[in-house]
């Protein structure tokens, strides 16, 4: 029982990696309809950026606040000037644009930071939280953060009117434009939120995993499992999916016999895939009803 | 009575296909216009035309001021309200969200809160699923929801795209009574295109006739509803 | 930007009723002999090296095309190919090492393709667009964990991976191994490209782009479209197998970590830059694959995925629709000019009839009314 909770907790703590992910990804995917898997990718530069601003001599909030602002502002930069013109383009097309940013953030990191690992400050301090052998601070502190960007933004999207209007732009551009949404607008700010997300994101992950170009690769796909099984409808599913792939994960490496290191990564993606063939909109999202 | 649209010239398409040739029309302020024709005549790319929807040549006025080859979002603050054809329903969002979504454009909380309460008043039935998903509402429902986010905006000009199509005659009749009541009560200036012909002319002051992208006939409604062509071809009698 | 949907432009029997191709005949046989007589000569006058990329392009192509069939004819998105092309790389490793012809290991990593294809597409019947992506993306990913497994690693050699020899040309042809591989290959890329065309413009083709288009409109005329989807998985991935098996043989190893979702991105990028839902545009998408990321780290070795990612950024943004798109928006515009020279001078060259008006405003509403 000791060792059951134990991964639990375990896995609840890497979960919050996962969820910190999933909900940036979940944030772009309601923002525009698409899934953007260069969203590591950027989650990483910013923190690279963020590291940069540190070995400057900058304290570390300072750093931080930074960084978002920055990252928030490249994801505007971003939506308006690479993906503008290919607004009409089919789905397709843009996700090779998305594809061909990841490899564009990921060499550039290379190039500018080179390969060798390094370190990123936790601002929550080292050790164990309380002093108990459960969680350790960062991992709590993390959580703590996860959770908080949460309830902010279903403050943001539920009861504020741009959170509204950047719902309608992304649910039916079209009648939103009718409605007088500028929506070009809207789709640019989830963006740039989305960056925001991201590079708060790597900001927390990296102290855990260290910090290197490839550090997002897996941790990606992870928050897209997260949010799938979540709900990519729902910004809180996809919270709760991370948190519930961490612990599938951990579990399944602990307990399915012959699952060693290797396979840890695949157990958790074939559970995903199986709860999407039962309930394709995840565990928490809202069934899409349409009439045909 | 002057115009508060107006069109000169007006020609429409597709990619590189022309759909509209030329059109003149007009709808008059606080007056309602009927735009009639068959299934494909070009009824719908008229109005996305009048929105900015569709790429378009020749001019467009809004109250005097040229709006031709502005944006959608622009167009529709200056006043002009567009019902589509399929309603256009934020279909994920709640009856009482798409209220909302239609006073986006607008900063005045206790207004928007009383037009919502007005809108209630003119439907009372989307006052009874303000909190259900608009996707689950039926087709009439729907329709007056959108009428309803058109609302919202305070418009000066609504246009309506078959604001029939799909309903029961019943509901229909309903509708278009309330139609006749914004425009009297509201000053709402309309524009509805329709190809229930007979329910149009009922209630518009005027009407155009459009067949394969080009104007066929003008007039008021009574003129055009008696014109012997008219009668047989859209009236069936 | 809106819900996932594939592109409706791929029309693929349009080219065929076009009056501009009827006026093209003649240049396409001349173009036809001429790329025979090139194929046929070129690896005599090239280094034996070019001729193994041509064949790996060739190879590429092939598996494109298997990608093709599955997300641009029936509108299935994949981004799990990767595992198909293992699949068939490793059966065709295994048989060889057990001395079997290679011969014989192309149906066979077919066949093997086919089932894991026809059973991966059962319960992907109920994944649509970016759900069906993801789960595709997860085999990918999962693909080469599997392969290093511990209890298969008798067969599949684990991390090491299998080493092959390249057969050598038979009957004592005076061929070098990598000219004969060519040749082999060209011949199995001809027949499977027959095929495929075949398959596009039959019945069968017809329904699988009606249910890329309208599912539930294809299903009310009758179509079986579960039976069809995971039909055309399992197709796709024969296609995609069969050409990890050539691929095999042509690299003479495989091992786990060649298979890596760098290649179903690799494939799906091909796919899309070739043009979704062409089949000549696989060709060139093949040749992308190969020899587009050795241009970009010539050009700079350590911001080679940079450049690499800036050169597809270009092609999407002249070609959105890809190769393909291109070379049919050309076509369009020259076939367009030849009708109206043609045209009686009294008719309106664009008019349009009331019915084809009413398809084009009904295509903006009507079925997808919210």
């Amino acid at each position: 029982m000791g060792l059951f909770l134990h991964q639990v907790l375990a896995g609840i703590a890497t979960g919050g990696i996962y969820a910190c992910m999933g909900l940036a990804v979940v944030m772009i995917y309601q923002a525009i309809d698409h899934l953007n898997f260069a969203q590591g990718e950027m989650a990483m530069f910013s923190t690279f950026v963020a590291w940069q601003l540190i070995q400057w001599g900058a304290p570390y909030w300072v750093a931080f606040l930074a960084t978002v602002a920055i990252s928030f502002a490249a994801g505007v930069a971003i939506d308006r000037i690479v993906f503008k013109p290919i607004h009409g383009a089919p789905v397709l097309s843009h996700v090779v644009v998305f594809i061909a940013m990841l490899s564009i953030f990921n060499s550039g990191a290379g190039y500018i930071w080179d390969y060798q690992i390094k370190t990123f400050p936790s601002p929550f301090g080292t050790g164990d939280l309380f002093g108990q052998n459960l969680v350790s601070r960062h991992d709590a502190g993390m959580i703590a953060v996860t959770l908080m960007m949460l309830m902010g933004l279903y403050f943001f999207f539920r009861h504020t009117r741009i959170g509204l209007a950047m719902r309608a732009a992304a649910a039916s551009p079209d009648s939103a434009r009718l409605a007088g949404i500028r929506v070009g607008w809207m789709v640019a700010l989830g963006w740039g939120m989305a960056a925001a997300i991201g590079a708060i994101a790597g900001m927390m992950i990296a102290p855990v995993v260290f910090l290197e170009p490839n550090m997002m690769v897996s941790i990606l796909l992870y928050g897209f499992a997260g949010a799938v099984l979540g709900g990519l409808t729902s910004p809180g599913g996809a919270v709760l999916g991370g948190f519930s792939v961490g612990v599938i994960e951990n579990l399944a490496a602990t307990y399915i016999p012959g699952a060693g290191r290797e396979l840890k990564l695949t157990i958790a993606l074939f559970i995903i895939v199986a709860v999407l063939i039962f309930k394709p909109s995840g565990l928490f999202g809202r069934p899409v009803v349409s009439r045909v | 009575m002057t115009a508060l649209i107006e069109t000169r010239g007006l020609c429409a398409f597709y990619g590189d296909v022309q759909v509209l040739f030329g059109l003149d029309l007009a709808v008059e302020e606080g007056g309602i216009t009927a735009l009639l024709g068959a299934n494909g005549a070009g009824k719908t790319t008229t109005l996305r035309a009048l929105c900015g929807m569709v790429r378009m040549r020749g001019d467009i006025r809004f109250a005097g001021q040229s709006i031709a080859g502005q944006a959608t979002e622009t167009i529709v603050r200056r006043g002009i309200a567009h019902v589509p054809e399929g309603r256009g329903t934020f279909s994920r969002q709640t009856v009482e969200e798409n209220l909302q979504i239609g006073a986006m454009t607008r900063r005045d909380r206790a207004g928007i809160a009383d037009d919502i309460e007005c809108v209630y008043g003119y439907f009372p039935r989307l006052k009874e699923r303000r909190h259900q998903q608009a996707g689950t509402l039926s087709g009439g429902e729907q329709q007056m929801l959108a009428v309803g986010r058109a609302m919202m905006l305070r418009p000066r000009l609504m246009l309506l795209d078959e604001p029939s199509f799909g309903l029961a005659p019943m509901v229909v009749e309903e509708m278009f009574g309330i139609f006749g009541t914004l425009n009297r009560r509201e000053r709402m200036s309309m524009l509805i295109v329709e190809q229930n012909a007979a329910l149009a002319l009922a209630l518009a002051g005027s009407a155009y006739l459009i067949e394969t992208g080009s104007l066929v006939m003008a007039g008021s409604a009574r003129d055009v509803g008696s014109d012997e062509n008219i009668r047989r071809s859209y009236l069936g009698y | 930007m809106h819900s996932p949907d594939m592109p409706r432009s791929a029309s693929l029997d349009a080219d065929a009723r076009s009056p501009a191709v009827a006026s093209l005949t003649a240049w396409h046989v001349l173009a036809l002999v001429g790329g025979l007589i090139v194929i046929a000569g070129l690896p005599f006058v090239v280094k034996n090296f070019f001729v193994f990329q041509i064949t790996l392009a060739v190879i590429y192509a092939i598996a494109i095309l298997g990608l093709n069939l599955l997300t641009g004819v029936n509108g299935q998105f994949s981004l799990g190919h990767s595992a198909f092309y293992a699949i068939g790389a490793y059966t065709a490793a295994i048989m060889m090492n057990a001395d079997i012809g290679y011969g014989w290991t192309l149906p066979a990593a077919g066949l093997a393709c086919f089932i894991s294809g026809f059973l991966f597409g059962l319960p992907a019947l109920r994944l649509e667009g970016i759900y069906l992506a993801l789960a595709t993306f997860a085999l990918a990913v999962a693909t080469p964990q599997l392969l290093k497994v511990n209890f298969l690693e008798d067969w599949t050699g684990g991390v090491q991976g299998i080493s092959i020899i390249k057969p050598d040309a038979p009957f004592g042809l005076p061929l070098n191994a990598d000219q004969w591989l060519y040749f082999f290959t060209i011949a199995v890329a001809a027949l499977l490209y027959l095929g495929a065309a075949n398959l596009v413009k039959s019945r069968t083709g017809r329904a699988l782009v009606a249910i890329r288009d309208h599912p539930v409109a294809a299903s009310a005329m009758g179509i079986n479209v579960p039976l069809y989807k995971s039909l055309i998985f399992g197709v796709s991935a024969l296609y995609t197998g069969v050409a990890g098996a050539l691929g095999a043989i042509a690299i003479q190893f495989v091992a786990p970590d060649s298979f890596t979702f760098t290649l179903a991105i690799a494939l799906f990028v091909g796919l899309v830059v070739g043009g979704v839902g062409s089949i000549p545009g696989t060709l060139f998408g093949g040749a992308f694959v190969l020899f587009v990321p050795n241009i970009a780290e010539k050009v700079s070795k350590g911001l080679a995925g940079a450049v690499y990612g800036v050169i597809l950024i270009l092609l999407i943004y002249l070609m959105p629709t890809g190769v393909a798109g291109l070379v049919r928006w050309t076509t369009g515009m020259l076939g367009r000019r030849a009708v109206a020279r043609e045209a009686n001078p009294e008719t309106k060259p664009d008019t349009k009839t009331s019915a084809e008006l009413a398809r084009l405003e009904g295509d903006k509403s009507g079925v997808q009314a919210r």
